[in-house]
């Protein structure tokens, strides 16, 4: 290191040091956000220039000289030898979803500083090592995807083991997604419209890219964006106009249908006509909010109002049950840490990485990447007024359907508000009400229409402002539930090929259609569960959400140990074995909690007893209308102990096999580690 | 040493532009005709409305498609 190079780095040390300790120490009225921005940027800086420097050099031992899958396999399409910072961005558009945006949303709950000291530690001792050690171990063995890599390290059981996690993974995560754009939707005419619109914009753009200008992105997505805002722009009419505004305002049951229809029928659409300009449109809106939010920020530096830490760090929120420990490090997922980088990081990166080396910056840097997104969410979250959040976010059940009920039962919780400023709120956004819209996306978008609206066009455009940022969550939440309700079908079409061989054929419309059928049932069922939920649904599946994320997480971090270990260096596994361990105890605490907490809001088992024993004495239990409600009622709760359960078990499963592997390797002389020889590139 | 702030314009908007197609699944179409005429030569070589038809296929596509998307 030069003396100049020393220099720098110790001034971004002692900056992030003062930041971080402003934000952990600060009990003032507010704090400005600048010193979140900043301790996060400072840390994130010197874990990219230290840590992953370590890693690469001494844990993963990267090799400039070593040829990758890219330059082996060359074929210009698959594998094709990118560009460092090209494949950065491909990377981090394929990471960024989201997740980051709602986690520390829900967790801002608990006050801004226990989420931002988890999204700092947690990306760069967890989340950054796990994309980066995954995509490591696929280069060395020519792109291969993580349930191979299961396979051949852990073997075949361990690999199909994993494959169903993932499985499940998927099935929770689109009925969460849903639920937010169902929550975002709910008698919102202007962001129903817009959203809606969406779909007739996108065939517009396929048919143009494909027959008129065929392959045109650029003309495509230009057009796109274009319509999208005349529809956003119109919105507002159609909100207005008495005669238009019924045909766009629907319940959450109503909404939920048509979510499931429309996931029905998306998936079995040819790709060009829907899913593909729909994926244009939501990548590039997606990167350009996430740019103009970063900029939004610096320019008008808000204050947070949330206080640091709040009194529901008991576990007493309304938001979501639970305490700090195990459930903050389960709410907050994506950003911190999320298994579903696992399979990024293991699917098309590795096959276009033109030098072992850039993997640190791609792997490492991404992750680092979207934990500023997380930081940027728990900021817009938090420079709300502290009585406008906890509004948006807690449930019907909790504080009634009126801004008087709303307002009397957040000021006892000592967050002061009167019934004017929450009907003022809705004025502003241009909604009806802005009570119990949870998922985060409302509670996001009012926040960053505050922060935009004060950068550009002030009050007169935050209406403008906040259904822009809910048509950028609901846009490309669509594009997920569509390829993800496909990825879905080819996963279950495969499992049940293993036993039933003629339905893996992915031509077939009999096969095709059956189990797309059996994928939108499986999210249908947990999305219209949590719509009817009187605690609002998020309360539910989030964890269940968040424990699933977490546990592929930690089958990846085991995967990453024991390679570590069959290669005797045992001695750096800590890497990867510390962070393993900490979310294993997460998310088996957190299961553990929601199995048989004896707390009915926490506990899945208690929740079904507390409905039993009313049932014995006919009583009926809100959510339920009548005795037949209060069946499903119980019947839900043993669907979601079984899958917490079930969760429970595979991390436990997973373990094993990971434990059972070191010790064969600690007792093998030799390395053991099933790497690509090095072979010369063609 | 090259001094990365005097990248050109042009060469900066190229690269942007395949960042962004990138990003949707469209790697660089010209780095694929190289690549053809060097490794393959003589092999037909898929013009650019092909190209784009055989990627968005792949990318989304009928084997099980390989859209990376995160929650």
């Amino acid at each position: 290191m030069t003396i100049k190079s020393k220099m720098i780095w110790t001034a971004v040390a002692v900056l992030g040091a003062i930041s971080l300790g402003i934000v952990a120490l600060w009990r003032g009225e507010s704090i400005n956000a600048i010193w979140l921005v900043l301790a996060a940027i400072c840390s994130y800086m010197l874990a990219e220039r230290f840590y992953a420097r370590f890693i690469a050099t001494n844990v993963l031992q990267l090799d400039a000289t070593r040829p990758t899958p890219a330059q082996r396999f060359n074929d210009g399409l698959d594998y094709c030898p990118t560009d460092k910072t090209v494949l950065f961005g491909h990377h981090f558009a394929a990471i960024a979803g989201a997740g980051p945006l709602v986690g520390p949303v829900l967790a801002a709950q608990m006050g801004y500083l226990p989420g931002t000291l988890w999204l700092i530690a947690g990306a760069v001792f967890a989340g950054a090592v796990q994309d980066f050690v995954v995509l490591w171990a696929s280069i060395r063995r020519d792109g291969r995807s993580l349930g191979e890599m299961i396979r051949a390290e852990l073997g075949a059981f361990a690999g199909t083991t994993a494959m169903i996690g993932v499985l499940i993974i998927m099935m929770i995560l689109l009925a969460v997604l849903a639920l937010v754009v169902v929550k975002a939707l709910t008698h919102s005419p202007w962001a129903t419209f817009t959203v809606a619109m969406t779909i007739p914009i996108a065939v517009l753009m396929g048919i143009y890219g494909r027959f008129l200008r065929p392959g045109r992105i650029g003309e495509m997505s230009v057009i796109g964006f274009v319509l999208l805002m005349l529809a956003l722009v119109f919105g507002r009419h159609v909100a207005e106009d008495p005669s238009l505004a019924p045909l766009f305002d629907y319940s959450g049951e109503e909404l939920s249908i048509m979510l499931m229809a429309y996931g029905f029928f998306a998936s079995v659409l040819p790709v060009w006509a829907l899913l593909a300009p729909r994926d244009y449109l939501s990548t590039f809106l997606k990167i350009g909010t996430i740019l103009g939010l970063a900029l939004g920020i610096f320019v008008v530096l808000p204050d947070l109002k949330m206080p640091a830490v709040t009194k529901f760090i008991d576990g007493s929120g309304p938001v979501f049950a639970g305490s700090l420990f195990p459930f903050l490090f389960i709410t907050i997922a994506c950003g911190a840490i999320s298994g579903f980088h696992a399979l990024i990081s293991s699917g098309t990166t590795p096959k276009m990485l033109d030098n072992e080396i850039d993997a640190r910056a791609i792997g490492y840097g991404a992750m680092l990447m979207e934990g500023f997104v997380a930081i940027m969410a728990m900021v817009a979250a938090t420079t709300l007024e502290p009585g406008i959040y906890f509004a948006l976010n807690s449930p019907a059940a909790l504080i009634g359907t009126s801004p008087e009920s709303a307002a009397a039962a957040i000021s006892s919780w000592g967050f002061t508000i009167t019934p004017d400023l929450l009907k003022q709120a809705a004025t502003d956004v241009g909604e009806a009400s802005i009570l119990s819209r949870t998922g985060g996306a409302p509670t996001l978008a009012v926040g960053m229409a505050e922060i935009l609206s004060s950068a550009i066009g002030g009050k007169a455009l935050m209406a403008f402002w906040y259904h822009f940022a809910i048509l950028f969550e609901a846009l490309f939440i669509l594009t997920t539930i569509d390829a993800g309700t496909r990825v879905s079908r080819f996963m279950i079409q495969d499992l049940i090929g293993t036993v039933v061989p003629s339905f893996r054929a992915t031509k077939s419309w009999g096969a095709n259609i059956i189990a797309t059928a059996i994928a939108v049932s499986a999210w249908g069922y947990f999305l219209y569960q949590g719509v009817v939920d009187p605690l609002g649904g998020i309360n539910t599946l989030w964890p269940l959400f968040g424990i699933s994320n977490q546990m592929l997480a930690c089958i990846a971090l085991v995967l990453g140990t024991v390679i570590l270990f069959k290669m005797k260096r045992e001695r750096y596994a800590w890497v990867t074995l510390a962070p393993a361990v900490w979310l294993g105890i997460c998310t088996l605490t957190a299961g553990w909690q929601k199995l048989f907490s004896d707390n009915p809001a926490i506990g899945f088992l208690a929740h079904a007893e507390k409905f039993a024993r009313a049932l014995e004495t006919n009583q009926i239990l809100a959510p339920a209308k009548s005795i037949a409600d209060m069946h499903r009622v119980i019947v839900n709760d043993y669907v979601n102990a079984t899958l917490t359960g079930l969760l429970g078990a595979l991390v436990i499963i997973m373990a094993c096999f990971g434990t059972a592997a070191i010790l064969k390797a600690l007792a093998e002389p030799n390395i053991s580690a099933r790497e690509t020889a090095i072979v010369p590139a063609e | 040493m090259r001094n990365p702030f005097k990248i050109s314009a042009a060469s900066l908007a190229r690269s942007l532009t395949r960042t962004a197609r990138l990003m949707v699944g469209i790697p660089d179409y010209e780095a694929y005709v190289s690549h053809r005429r060097q490794a393959h030569p003589g092999e037909p070589i898929m013009s650019y409305s092909d190209f784009f038809r055989d990627r968005q296929a792949s990318r989304y596509g009928t084997d099980g498609g390989k859209i990376g998307r995160c929650c």
